[in-house]
């Protein structure tokens, strides 16, 4: 019992629980963003991986960090471009359309990575963005910018789903697209717009896994995370603020695990706190599942005339 | 951009969409290739080679290809009904420890089985290991509407841990010099070879006799009617009387257990024990397999073989030109994007127009 009042009294702790958080508070909000609009995206895997492994390859070639991102970004607009086309375009499966780009972003960037480094163990490092130290505020002057971006993101992606036509447009495509059509909304175009800026930010969330936790590019580097993201949208109850709260609540758990793991007098197998977060994110989908109020829209493909 | 149905579908236009898919994404993977600074036309050539090109390309084929056959059967099946699992890389773990479990750690002094009583029981203990796990998803997208594809894939991450854990602990092989590994099974439970001197093994048998019996089942059982119409349209089919929960709950452990099955047979016919990197990822390969196949349990067999000589292929070709084996992924992945997209041309038109 002291070990845990022990581990939650060190700032370090905390610090780790927000650098664990900001992927998934990216992700979330960029799964957030395709399933408001009634689309499921879960090319978020392969988009991460994607995005881990472009942003990585662009700053090791020259360029700075945050044009790094920005490569990021882009990979994942790419790839969400072709989650649009097969799904809102052509109507196919959304669960099918969007395992396929996960093979298929993952598979790319691991052929990239051995075309561009083909005899090489030790993958080769960058410079990553450095802490804020700047900042007057504790444990988040631990952090890189981009986790400042990760929580700035949160009430801007609110506001403008709550607070602009925009968001209102995005929502009732998710929500009743015949009755957004009505109206005006171009159902395929806003489904569009919302998985390509979605997809976007999950291709930042997998770069800061390299331009920011780490200095480098790993096999295996996302390692589920995308999956926890898409569980954590439900745990949200689809809301921004709640994201970031799942988010949080999922590093903190994270960051227990890996302590108490480390704290020496382990009774269990370390692999039963490795579960922790896996077993946590079910529990959260089954608690949550009475009540969520999914998108109605969500995974039913629009075609204009159909019915 | 909008899409018309088109009035009929020729049979033909349904069996060329999947190869001329195939085609194409060879044809854009050559991008690839010249990325990587090899011949496009030698590479495809030593890939064809060392997939398909000799008896010994066909065996390693053919042994790669069982238990995508399987994996394969195990999504068609659950994707029939619209359960969509993607748990099977964690049901094939789950299946292959079951398997070890009855097949190797059974035995000592005074209690001895038969290998004519223990070979069934161990397949059966691996068949209900991997129904079990996708029994829980399968009722709790069913009870509670939990979406079936995160819980499932959520569950792998939790078998794999649970299975390393084991080979850590319990099921260890104390004579495997640290490496986590599990014990063996008895030799007598092992499956003979097919081909003398190569690696292909009587599980091909089981693996096809098992398409053929899915097959047979969605063409001639009522089970096989109900999972259609549960596919279909679930609330049409609880109209029509068709019992929903229970053909969700038999296609589950229907799926379940071929993925289990698939686990125990590349034990007993290949590995003879467990380790964590026994699947290289067949879970998820078989996803692929059952959407170029078109849900349909014998095309099936006809997709395993193709992915696995393309996989197999991939390793020769890659010792040779030096191209990175990840262009086998490539393939796959994208052959399974592309024919989706021909498939669905086949069913629609496309009208350029508002």
């Amino acid at each position: 019992m002291t070990d845990f009042l022990d581990i939650l009294a060190n700032p370090a702790f905390w610090v780790a629980v927000l650098r664990i958080a900001t992927p998934l508070i990216l992700g979330t909000l960029g799964v957030l963003l395709c399933e408001r609009a009634g689309v499921l995206n879960l090319g978020i895997e392969g988009i991460m991986v994607a995005g881990a492994f472009t942003g990585w390859l662009a700053v090791y070639a020259g360029a700075p960090l945050w044009v790094g991102v920005g490569v990021a970004a882009l990979t994942g607009m790419v790839f969400g471009l072709l989650h649009a086309f097969l799904t809102v375009g052509l109507a196919l499966s959304q669960h099918v359309s969007g395992l396929g780009i996960t093979l298929l972003a993952t598979a790319l960037s691991y052929f990239g990575y051995r075309v561009s480094f083909p005899k090489v163990n030790t993958p080769p490092t960058i410079t990553p963005f450095a802490p804020m130290d700047w900042l007057p505020v504790p444990i988040l002057n631990a952090q890189t910018a981009l986790t400042l971006f990760a929580l700035l993101l949160v009430p801007m992606v609110g506001w403008v789903l709550y607070r602009t036509p925009l968001g209102l447009a995005l929502r009732m495509v998710g929500e009743n697209p015949q009755a957004a059509e009505s109206q005006g909304v171009s159902v395929a175009a806003t489904r569009t717009g919302a998985i390509v800026a979605g997809s976007a930010l999950m291709g930042v969330a997998g770069s800061f896994l390299t331009l920011s936790a780490f200095n480098a590019f790993f096999f295996n580097m996302v390692n589920g995370r995308g999956w926890i993201c898409v569980a954590l949208v439900v745990f949200a109850s689809w809301r921004p603020g709640k994201a970031l709260i799942g988010a949080l609540l999922f590093a903190f758990f994270d960051a227990l695990q890996l302590r108490l793991q480390q704290s020496g007098d382990a009774v269990l197998p370390y692999q039963l706190y490795l579960m922790l977060p896996y077993l946590l994110s079910i529990l959260a989908l089954v608690l949550v599942a009475r009540k969520a109020s999914y998108p109605q829209a969500l995974m039913k493909p629009y075609r204009k005339g159909e019915r | 951009m909008r899409l018309e149905r088109r009035h009929e579908t020729s049979r033909m236009a349904l069996v060329l969409a999947p190869i001329g898919a195939v085609v194409f994404t060879m044809a854009v993977s050559a991008l690839l290739v010249l990325w990587a600074g090899a011949p496009v036309g030698r590479t495809y050539a030593l890939l064809l080679q060392g997939g398909f090109g000799s008896v010994f390309a066909w065996s390693e084929t053919l042994t790669r290809a069982i238990p995508l056959i399987l994996t394969g059967l195990a999504a068609t099946v659950a994707f029939k009904a619209r359960l969509f699992n993607i748990g099977a890389e964690g049901q094939l773990y789950a299946g292959a420890l079951a398997a070890v479990a009855v097949g190797g750690m059974h035995g000592g002094t005074g209690f001895e089985l038969s290998p004519w009583l223990l070979f069934p029981l161990m397949m059966l203990a691996a068949a209900v290991a991997g129904a079990l796990m996708l029994l829980g998803p399968a009722l709790m997208k069913n009870k509670l509407g939990v979406d079936e594809v995160v819980t499932t894939l959520l569950i792998n991450f939790i078998v794999l841990l649970g299975v390393s854990a084991l080979l850590d602990g319990p099921m260890k092989d104390p004579s495997a010099m640290g490496w986590p590994q599990s014990v063996s099974l008895q030799s007598d439970l092992e499956l003979g070879k097919l081909i003398a001197q190569t690696r292909v093994h009587t599980g091909l048998l089981w693996a096809v006799s098992l398409a053929v019996m899915v097959w047979a089942v969605f063409k001639y059982t009522v089970l096989g009617f109900d999972i259609r119409a549960v596919g279909a349209n679930t609330r049409a089919a609880a109209f029509a009387g068709v019992p929903v929960t229970r053909t969700v709950v038999m296609v589950a452990l229907l799926s379940g257990a071929l993925a289990g099955l698939a686990g125990a047979i590349e034990v007993a016919g290949r590995t003879s024990y467990v380790t964590l990197d026994m699947s290289p990822g067949y879970g998820y390969t078989g996803i692929v397999i059952a959407m170029l196949a078109g849900l349909h349990p014998l095309g099936v067999i006809a997709a395993a073989v193709f992915v696995a000589g393309v996989l197999v292929g991939a390793d020769t070709m890659s010792r040779a030109v030096g191209v990175p084996t990840y262009i086998a992924d490539v393939i796959v992945a994208a052959s399974l994007i592309a024919v989706l997209v021909a498939t669905l041309l086949t069913q629609y038109r496309v009208r350029m127009k508002k």
